[in-house]
């Protein structure tokens, strides 16, 4: 099993007033080589269930393990990508995609050699020596899913990677997303507000409820072309799904 | 003919008109040469200062204390700006203090120097030193405050030791601000100096300033006034250009 959560809560802090729960007892797992979809209500705690998953911080209790360890600190194995590309302005691309091998004793020019691998597959070949503020939103992204990639990870988490991009971009991205991410078999994690683009994109979708976030539905997508989420889109049972679920979040009644 | 030129035309044309004005007027409405020297006036006390004041080594003098007091201080400034920033407590406990002394006009506390350490060159350092020190301080707060703490998790996700989070992530963020801070201590430092000189020593320009002023010799006092500026033109035009050097990556605005 590549991720799994057992029964895990966490509560915040707050200055003042009580802890606030931001998620309860949510329990689920992803397989070797899956790509699951989290949805839900604006602070569900979507962000809490990915940062605990990166080991930045622990869940109050429950387990979260990664290939079957349990996540106690940042740990290598897990590699995650913001609606910010997160790229450091001073460094250019290719030595951005270097970022996450320098902690780690790769040699130099295994190094490079490495990022060079990942910026192609990425289709970033030839931009290697620019800086992030001469390449476009999306290319930023594809680099920063490149520097993810580079390190090799069991599982990549994707927090909204798409939402800062317009919808044109968007498309052309998740498709490149879902392409580099198939061909390499790795496991993934994609947190997003956009409904369609999680029945696109996935194997799986969570659906969590509004705070405290719990799992309320499981949705298998049993769908053809999860590499080719341009082609999926034309299909009916996409709209159904996408529809279901707009259905489970009631976001109808909140609209009214 | 480009914008570009156009513009340095027009500047230098207000130079030339401003000289003009400047060597003619005064005269002509029979102003003393006690009170305002004209251009000429100056460049022949220029002259005689080079012989009979040992004009090089006192601007020498000056010039050196100005870069030592520059580095020092900021140098000061920025670890200890970089200590607090890595703790958010002794930052807090220091701030009302750090204010205070950041208000205190740090130019009063030269005679104190002279007091305390003689009429030697300790207290127009120290004076420079403290003068630098809290913009160069301040600015590097400022920045350590501001850092994206998403970079700051990415490198933590990617098991960066806390030295390591520094150099490759803190440090450069910061640097934007660390240059702000140089270059406003850059000309500053030259007021340091020249409070210092002018208050109690025997060399430099700033003491050329208090020694023909007690001469009534206007044009000494114009001469040191301009070759003060001179050097912090040059220092602030190093560091402008380092600056250029250094954040390359930070797209230019477009005028």
């Amino acid at each position: 099993m590549a991720l799994e959560f057992r029964g895990v809560s966490k509560s915040f802090r707050v200055p003042s007033g009580p802890e606030l729960l931001a998620v309860r007892d949510i329990s689920f797992h992803v397989r070797k080589g899956e790509f699951v979809a989290v949805v839900g209500p604006s602070g569900c705690g979507k962000s809490t269930i990915l940062s605990m998953t990166a080991g930045l911080y622990q869940p109050s209790s429950g387990e979260v393990l990664v290939s079957g360890k349990m996540v106690t600190k940042p740990n290598p194995q897990v590699g995650f990508m913001l609606q910010k590309d997160l790229l450091l302005p001073w460094r250019t691309i290719v030595k951005n995609v270097e970022f996450g091998l320098e902690s780690r004793g790769v040699p130099k020019a295994q190094r490079r050699e490495r990022a060079m691998a990942e910026l192609e597959r990425c289709h970033l070949a030839g931009f290697e020596n620019h800086y992030p503020y001469q390449l476009s939103g999306g290319m930023r992204q594809r680099a920063a899913l490149a520097r993810t990639l580079a390190i090799d990870p069991d599982i990549i988490l994707l927090d909204e990677p798409f939402s800062a991009l317009d919808a044109q971009t968007k498309l052309l991205i998740q498709n490149s997303f879902a392409e580099t991410i198939h061909e390499a078999g790795i496991t993934t994690l994609l947190i997003t507000h956009d409904l369609s683009e999680a029945v696109i994109m996935s194997d799986r979708v969570l659906v969590l409820s509004e705070r405290p976030g719990t799992v309320m539905r499981e949705m298998a997508i049993n769908l053809p072309d999860r590499a080719h989420p341009l082609k999926r889109r034309q299909m009916p049972e996409v709209h159904q799904h996408a529809a279901e679920i707009f259905t489970l979040l009631r976001l109808d009644q909140r609209a009214a | 003919m480009s914008h570009a030129s156009t513009q340095k035309l027009v500047a230098l044309a207000i130079l030339g008109l401003v000289l003009l004005v400047w060597q003619f007027l005064p005269p002509a409405l029979a102003v003393p040469k006690y009170i305002i020297p004209t251009p000429l006036d100056m460049a022949i006390e220029l002259g005689r200062m080079y012989r009979r004041e040992n004009l090089i080594a006192n601007t020498a003098s000056t010039a050196l204390f100005t870069l030592l007091g520059f580095a020092i201080g900021s140098g000061l400034g920025a670890i200890i700006g970089y200590l607090l920033g890595f703790s958010p407590f002794w930052e807090r406990v220091l701030s009302p203090y750090i204010l205070a002394l950041q208000i205190a006009p740090k130019v009063a506390f030269a005679p104190l120097f002279i007091m305390w350490f003689g009429y030697n060159a300790t207290p127009k350092l120290l004076v420079t030193v403290l003068i630098v020190f809290f913009p160069v301080l301040v600015n590097v707060l400022a920045a350590m405050k501001t850092v994206d703490r998403d970079m700051v998790n990415l490198a933590r996700a990617y098991s960066m030791t806390r030295w390591q989070i520094f150099v490759k992530v803190e440090f450069p963020s910061t640097l934007p601000n660390l240059m702000a801070g140089l270059r406003i201590a850059s000309t500053l430092a030259v007021i340091g100096v020249t409070v210092g000189e002018l208050v109690g020593g025997n060399t430099g320009l700033g003491f050329l300033i208090s020694y023909g002023g007690g001469q009534a010799n206007a044009a000494m006092v114009f001469n040191a006034i301009v070759l003060l500026t001179l050097i912090g033109i040059v220092l602030y035009s190093v560091l402008a250009w380092a600056e250029e050097r250094l954040l390359h990556y930070i797209p230019k605005k477009d005028h």
